[in-house]
């Protein structure tokens, strides 16, 4: 959370972009979640409880898509958690009531929300779907704080299967740096795509190099970001395993976040449509589970 | 040809599907929470379902760049089933989901005590949500379940302007008409309308609240339907206009009476911008 905006600062941008019924909705439900903070610790709080009975901030929660547009819906229903002081109990009660919007919206309000891993499992609920918009959430500072080596290898890995950019992986370059087990699991996979005749995704060569010890960060990531993806480089990428030997979960224990990846550099956002099918009018996102790497 | 599915269980239909779809025109389609062919047994297989339609299944149609939206209620067939009755405690927290656009598909099945009961409390909760009702018209007895059917609507605080009954054919469209009603037709291989047909109602009454659907699930249909049937309306002399009315501007209209139908996916120069597409935005 080091150079995240804080979540006043959210509200602020938020405010000068929404309409004026979206600012006055945003004040006005912002008052009720303040008044009426997560109280609810009963355990049948986890149960699916009758909608009428929820306060009515949750209500707002639900209903901020329409009210702010779907573009500002994330920012606002962080607005509402925040002022609510949603606590991992309510946090994970309102993720398994959700929608889909919903769920990322509260995967996004993790790092500002839950202070310690007692949320991750909501997080590791986004990474067993096949939903993108999900996964890539699911993998932002608050993953890249909390979650364990052995799920956090597996969801880079589910990235390069699914198309995510791992652009969008927060602490990429930390995490990756000197974990020879991810580059094993890089390698194995790239030889797999080579020897069913299958581009190796551009992304996996990024990563790979992220994984050596002496890589700092982004030159390593900046220098490799046109390698040309093809069936035969898999005997490079061997060799750069080989090179790795530092032991595996030597990144777990990181707190402070210092060389934090900007999620969203303009300049690097490809398609990276390894799997979608063919079509001039296809509108896949950047990949589709519902393609080739179909993960089920 | 741009077309809207108002009626379609895309949980059932395969990839392929949508490819097709997308190919012939259909840009958004609501998908009516209903049976699954094997009856539920239990609330918790509800929520399940109510779930992937506000999950997954948008998210999947998003792929082939369709928009989705639904409706969701306790359908009347499972409403017999006093294991599954529970369920309807739980729809308040369901209708105020962005993604739900009405309150259905309710409606007769048998004509049963507990269909009345689930009817009447349903389009009680549709007016509690500011939503519109699709009320779907059973298979057996269609006339006598339409009467009944709009009897149970005026009795309920729904105005008749904010349902669509569902299923109309030759013997049922004029008294569902006259009632004010939204007029559902669903457009099925054997069973139900066909193309043909549609064209000669659509002579006789006229497009206006005029809906036309698929209804393809997990039965024997035909999720182009629609497409067929503007191709008829074009081949039998109607204009573009007419077409885009019906498949298109009515569904529209009717949903758009929930103030939630998000139809930006369906646009290709929006992509980049769509929720589906814009993977970055989760790491802000």
């Amino acid at each position: 959370m080091t150079a995240a905006p804080s979540v006043s600062e959210l509200r602020s941008r938020l405010e000068a972009v929404l309409g004026g019924a979206a600012r006055a909705w945003l004040d006005q439900a912002t008052a009720e979640a303040t008044a009426n903070p997560a109280a609810d610790t009963s355990p049948s709080a986890r149960l699916p409880s009758p909608g009428l009975a929820a306060p009515v901030w949750e209500l707002r929660f639900a209903e901020a898509g329409r009210r702010c547009g779907p573009d500002h819906a994330d920012a606002a229903r962080l607005v509402l958690l925040h002022a609510a002081r949603a606590d991992t109990t309510t946090l994970t009660r309102l993720y398994e009531q959700g929608t889909a919007a919903e769920r990322r919206a509260i995967l996004a309000a993790l790092p500002h929300l839950a202070p310690g891993p007692d949320a991750l499992p909501l997080v590791e609920d986004a990474l067993r779907t096949n939903d993108t918009r999900l996964v890539a959430t699911a993998l932002g500072p608050y993953a890249a704080t909390h979650l364990a080596p052995h799920h956090w290898r597996h969801a880079v890995l589910k990235c390069l299967f699914t198309g995510v950019p791992v652009d969008s992986v927060a602490d990429l370059a930390r995490r990756c740096r000197g974990d020879a087990e991810l580059a094993r699991m890089l390698g194995d996979y790239a030889a797999e795509r080579a020897a069913a005749g299958r581009t190796v995704p551009g992304d996996l060569y990024r990563v790979l190099a992220l994984t050596d010890l002496a890589n700092t960060a982004d030159a390593a990531s900046d220098s490799l970001d046109a390698v040309d993806a093809a069936p035969d480089a898999a005997d490079a990428v061997s060799g750069s395993v080989d090179a790795a030997d530092t032991p595996s979960d030597s990144t777990a224990t990181g707190s402070g976040r210092p060389g934090h990846t900007a999620p969203t550099s303009p300049a690097r956002t490809p398609p990276a449509r390894t799997g979608s099918p063919a079509g001039p009018e296809r509108h896949g996102a950047p990949s589709t589970p519902i393609g080739e790497e179909q993960e089920s | 040809m741009r077309i809207f599915d108002p009626h379609i269980h895309m949980t059932s239909r395969t990839t392929d599907d949508y490819e097709a779809m997308y190919a012939a025109g259909v840009r958004a389609v609501v998908e009516p929470a209903f049976w699954l062919g094997q009856p539920r047994t239990s609330p918790a297989s509800f929520i399940d379902y109510f779930d992937s339609l506000l999950g997954w299944e948008p998210f999947r149609a998003a792929q082939y760049g369709i928009a989705h939206h639904c409706t969701i209620a306790l359908n009347p067939k499972e409403a017999n089933d006093p294991r599954c009755a529970p369920v309807l405690d739980v729809l308040p927290r369901y209708l105020v989901k962005d993604n739900v656009v009405a309150v259905g598909e309710i409606g007769y099945d048998s004509m049963t005590p507990a269909e009345d009961s689930a009817l009447a409390v349903q389009l009680q909760l549709a007016a509690d949500h500011e939503l519109p009702a699709l009320v779907h018209t059973p298979h057996r007895d269609k006339l006598t379940g339409l009467r009944r059917t709009l009897d149970v609507v005026r009795e309920s605080p729904l105005p008749l302007e904010r349902v669509l009954i569902d299923h109309l054919n030759e013997t049922t469209v004029k008294e569902a008409k006259d009632a004010g009603c939204w007029l559902g037709f669903s457009v099925y291989p054997d069973t139900k309308m066909d193309e043909d047909r549609m064209v000669a109602i659509l002579r006789e009454y006229g497009p206006d609240q005029v809906l036309v659907n698929s209804a393809a699930d997990w039965g024997r249909s035909d999720p182009l339907k629609t497409r067929k049937v503007g191709d008829a309306m074009l081949h039998a002399g109607f204009t573009d206009d007419d077409v885009d009315r019906v498949l298109w501007r009515n569904p529209v209209a009717f949903y758009g009476l929930s103030g939630r139908l998000a139809l930006d996916v369906a646009d290709p120069d929006a992509t980049d911008t769509h929720e589906g597409n814009s993977i970055l935005r989760g790491g802000e």
